[in-house]
Formats: structure tokens, C-alpha cells, sequence
């Protein structure tokens, strides 16, 4: 038996160790390399299960490989929009805000948040992607040197789950009246503890930094919560996929653009006027006369899930897109992708063909997410993003 | 299913006269996590020692199995296109992928035993 997965084992020799290495293995991870680090990629309870607690109740993950940096000085937010397209002048502190970084021709170099800190003096905090964040840090301090620019050394812990909210909250009150996109420093045992209210899972959740040194106690205490469960890359990737939300170097590159991938919300209101960041034109007209294709979510109408790479065809042959992103959706029990289509082939319930194996399997153009978000809703309705 | 014999690519044999029960051992199944989806071959079809007779999907990659013996399939396992887990959860029993009629029960003597499979899988 090969499976695809003997290739990503076949370790290269200088893997980093996340911080709560010892954690994870005692807790009985299967490791597995990803973007230079060994990784949790699921513990003994497996993917499914993992994924099915994070909807249910709530998952403790590991994401200390992410990038953190601090990008400050007087205007540092203005400086930034050169290399992204969101209004981040306008960020207030203590918000949180998603975007990307463009190369000049408005191809994705990588995702991020970026959150305003509180203070007198302009901070923000930056999380990359962790595959990307050599290249990222370089980028900004490059463009951008009359700035402090920092990469932070710091333990990042995702506790996501619809029990999230009221488990954190008994730990650090006040952290479960955080709004969507909100971002506060609480104190924990002495020590500055990051919280943002955000995610990559479609549920309510929050983002944990602080030092690798507290990072286990702050672990330990989660995670000895009747609520909390350890879940690993594997379901971070299934409920991702499920949420519908892009992954970096699958459904974004730097030959897609915000546009075409379904994140032209991200896209700030005076930006799209103004411009004033790379691949402005090209992004321009994107949003004038729509994008030539579009990231849409995928239904193989089929038992078997349709992967990375799938060549996707119209009726009569001609090749419209491929699938940048496929699985099997624990939630929904059955093969679900996303990929890019061809706009005038993308229209929801389109039927295209992609070949699996020594056959062709039909598969529906669905919209996105797949399972719907349930993101914090402050009570006067707004999610603050 | 006394007498199991092991492929160094984690599939089994339960040799029976010229019958054959193919399955993947309980490390393979651990290692591939939930099982979703598995591809069997047609009742009728030949198959040779090394070549792909299957295809289990788990939720995070497709994985081949390969045929430990030669012969001809006679009869694959009815409860897997529901229940595909039943690999995870009893790989060696109700799991079991096709049985296989041998053209030659010998090829099952370069097979590793219970205890031989046992060191091998200390070396990975």
C-alpha cells in the first residue's frame, strides 16, 4: 500500500519543533511535516472526530508555527496599505482585520491579519501564514525600513468551537464580550496574553499568543476543560475546507488575485478608489467587469473526494478550471472541493466533469462555505468586521 | 484467519486452500486515519502479484493497495460501500477488501509471518 502521505513523512532532516512539542506527543499526535515544522496533524480521536468536536463543542490548535511580527512608527498602518488592498488607516485599535499581500501584479504573496494595538504609539500586529513568513518579513522590512518591523517569538493557540466563548470567558472574563475581529491583552498568570476573536474553522473562536514559556499551562488548562478536545492540522483543514475559506499556496498564489478568489470583500471601499497598492489596475478591473474565474465551491457527485489538481471540464469537453482544494467533509459526510472556474462556467448548480481515477465523475458548482458560519454576533447584530 | 501473511506495503493475505482473503494490517489502517471511501475491483478480474487492486480514501489522501498474490478476484467485501470504516475499526476481520482465487499459493511463502511483520514494522 502507497499512500500520498508516505511522501510528506519522509522527514527532511531540520524540521522545527513547535513549543508544546512534548504536549502534543503525549497527548498522542501523529506528527507530520508541514511548512518546516513537525506538526500535530490529528490526535488518537482522529480527523473526523476532531472535526466533529470543533462544530460540537470546542478544539484546542496548535498554530505556533503561524508568523507574528510588529509592524511600528507614526503611520505604519497608511505604509502598509502599499503592499495590501484593505483600509487599515481606518483599523481602531484593538480590531482586527483580514487581508492580503499583493506583488505588482495583484497576484496573493500571502494572507494575513492584521490588528491595530491599543497605545499612543501606531502598532499592528501582523499573522502570516507559516510557509510564507520568511518571504513576508522580508518583503515588509524591505519596503517599508523607516519602520520598526518585528518578528515576535511567541506560542499561537487557536480555541475554536461553538463551547469556546464560555469556556475562555471563565478563564479571562471579559474575553467572551471580545467582538468579532476584536483583539484584547488580558493577563495570564503575569504574563501579556493576545487574545483576537477570529479563526479558521467557519465557528466562534478565539486566537491565543503569548510566550512559548506559559504556553503549556496555558494549554494544560484548556484542554482539562470537559468542553476541550485536541484537534490537529488535519481537521484544521477539513473545517477550513468546510467554511469555505482559501488556504495558501492551494486556493491563493501569486497567480490568483482577491478578485477572482472571492475575497474582494476584503477589498476596502476608499482602496478601490484611491488604488495606491500593487496591482491596482489589474484588481480594478476585476471589479469593474467581474473576474475571467472564480474560486466556487465543488460537489463531486461522487462517494470518492475529488483532490488538488482535478482537471475540471464543461459538457462538452472543454477544459474550465481545476480544484485547488479536496476532501471529505466530516460535517456533511460526503467529498466536498473548491477550485477555480471559468466565470461563464461558474454559475451555482453548473454541472462539469472531472476525471477520478479511470472514470469521470459529475460535479455540481455549489456556493460557499459548505457549513455556515457562526461567528460571534455582538447583541445589536453587527459582527464588527 | 489464523495464518496471516504480511506485504511490506502493509497488505495481508489469509490463505485458505486457494482462497485468499486481501486486507491492509492494522498499522496501515492506523496510519491512514478515517476511512471514507474505497474502490474495489470488479468479481472477475485478474490480478498480479505488485499490481493495484484498490483504492481507499481517507479524509486526507488516496491510497493504493497492491495485490500480494496473483489470481483472479471472486468476491469483494459488500459491506465497504457503506461502511468503509469497517477497515479502521477491524481491518483483519469484517474489513477484510476481496478474496482471491491463487493461481500460485507459493508466491504466499515470500510473505513475512505474524512475527516477522511484527520486527519489520519496529524498522519503519
Amino acid at each position: 500500500m502507497v499512500t500520498e502521505l508516505d511522501v510528506a513523512t519522509a522527514a527532511p532532516p531540520a524540521l522545527a519543533k513547535l513549543p508544546l512539542d512534548a504536549v502534543h506527543r503525549r497527548l498522542g499526535a501523529r506528527m507530520a511535516p508541514f511548512a518546516g515544522y513537525e506538526m500535530p496533524l490529528q490526535y488518537e480521536q482522529g480527523i473526523v472526530a476532531e472535526t466533529l468536536h470543533t462544530r460540537r463543542r470546542a478544539s484546542l490548535f496548535d498554530v505556533s508555527h503561524m508568523g507574528q511580527a510588529i509592524l511600528a512608527g507614526a503611520r505604519a498602518a497608511r505604509a502598509l496599505e502599499s503592499l495590501t488592498p484593505a483600509d487599515l488607516a481606518s483599523l481602531s485599535p484593538e480590531r482586527t482585520r483580514y487581508t492580503q499581500l499583493l506583488n505588482e501584479s495583484g497576484g496573493i504573496l500571502d494572507d494575513l491579519l492584521v490588528t491595530r494595538l491599543p497605545g499612543v504609539e501606531e502598532r499592528l500586529l501582523l499573522v502570516v501564514n507559516a510557509s510564507r513568513k520568511q518571504a513576508d518579513f522580508a518583503l515588509i522590512s524591505a519596503a517599508l525600513p523607516q519602520f520598526d518591523f518585528n518578528p515576535l517569538d511567541r506560542a499561537l493557540l487557536a480555541l475554536q468551537g461553538p463551547r469556546a466563548s464560555s469556556v475562555l470567558g471563565a478563564l479571562l472574563p471579559g474575553a467572551e464580550d471580545l467582538p468579532f475581529m476584536g483583539w484584547r491583552a488580558f493577563d495570564f498568570g503575569g504574563a501579556p496574553l493576545f487574545v483576537s476573536r477570529s479563526g479558521y474553522t467557519g465557528e466562534d473562536g478565539f486566537e491565543l499568543s503569548l510566550r512559548a514559556e506559559h504556553a503549556e499551562d496555558l494549554a494544560r488548562l484548556l484542554l482539562s476543560h470537559e468542553d476541550v478536545a485536541p484537534a490537529g492540522l488535519g481537521a484544521r483543514d477539513a473545517l477550513r475546507l468546510e467554511a469555505g475559506l482559501p488556504l495558501y499556496g492551494h486556493d491563493l498564489d501569486e497567480t490568483t488575485d482577491p478578485v477572482e478568489a472571492g475575497l474582494g470583500w476584503s477589498i476596502g471601499k476608499r482602496r478601490r478608489l484611491e488604488g495606491g497598492f500593487p496591482g491596482f489596475e489589474r484588481i480594478r478591473i476585476a471589479l469593474e467587469q467581474g473576474p475571467a474565474r472564480r474560486r466556487v465551491g465543488l460537489e463531486p457527485q461522487s462517494k470518492a473526494p475529488l483532490r488538488e489538481g482535478a482537471e475540471l471540464s464543461a459538457r462538452d469537453g472543454e477544459a474550465v478550471g481545476h480544484v485547488t482544494s479536496g476532501g471529505f467533509s466530516p460535517t456533511l459526510q460526503r467529498p466536498i472541493a473548491m477550485g477555480y472556474v471559468a466565470s461563464n462556467h461558474a454559475n451555482l448548480g453548473a454541472t462539469l466533469s472531472a476525471p477520478l481515477r479511470d472514470k469521470r465523475v459529475d460535479v455540481t458548482v455549489a456556493a460557499l462555505p459548505f457549513v455556515p458560519h457562526r461567528y460571534f454576533k455582538t447583541p445589536d447584530g453587527k459582527d464588527a468586521r | 484467519m489464523t495464518d496471516l501473511r504480511y506485504s511490506k506495503d502493509h497488505e495481508y493475505v489469509a490463505l485458505d486452500g486457494d482462497l485468499a482473503t486481501l486486507g491492509i494490517s492494522d498499522y496501515a489502517q492506523s496510519q491512514l486515519g478515517d476511512i471514507v471511501f474505497i474502490e474495489l475491483p470488479e468479481v472477475g478480474k485478474k490480478v498480479a502479484k505488485g499490481k493495484e487492486i484498490a483504492v481507499i480514501e481517507s479524509v486526507k489522501a488516496a491510497s493504493e493497495v497492491y495485490s500480494p498474490v496473483s489470481g483472479e478476484v471472486v468476491e469483494v467485501n459488500p459491506e465497504l460501500g457503506e461502511a468503509p470504516a469497517l477497515v479502521n475499526d477491524d481491518p483483519l476481520g469484517r474489513g477484510w477488501l476481496i478474496k482471491v482465487r491463487v493461481s500460485d499459493p507459493g508466491e504466499c511463502a515470500s510473505l513475512m509471518d505474524d512475527a516477522a511483520y511484527s520486527s519489520f514494522l519496529k524498522t519503519i
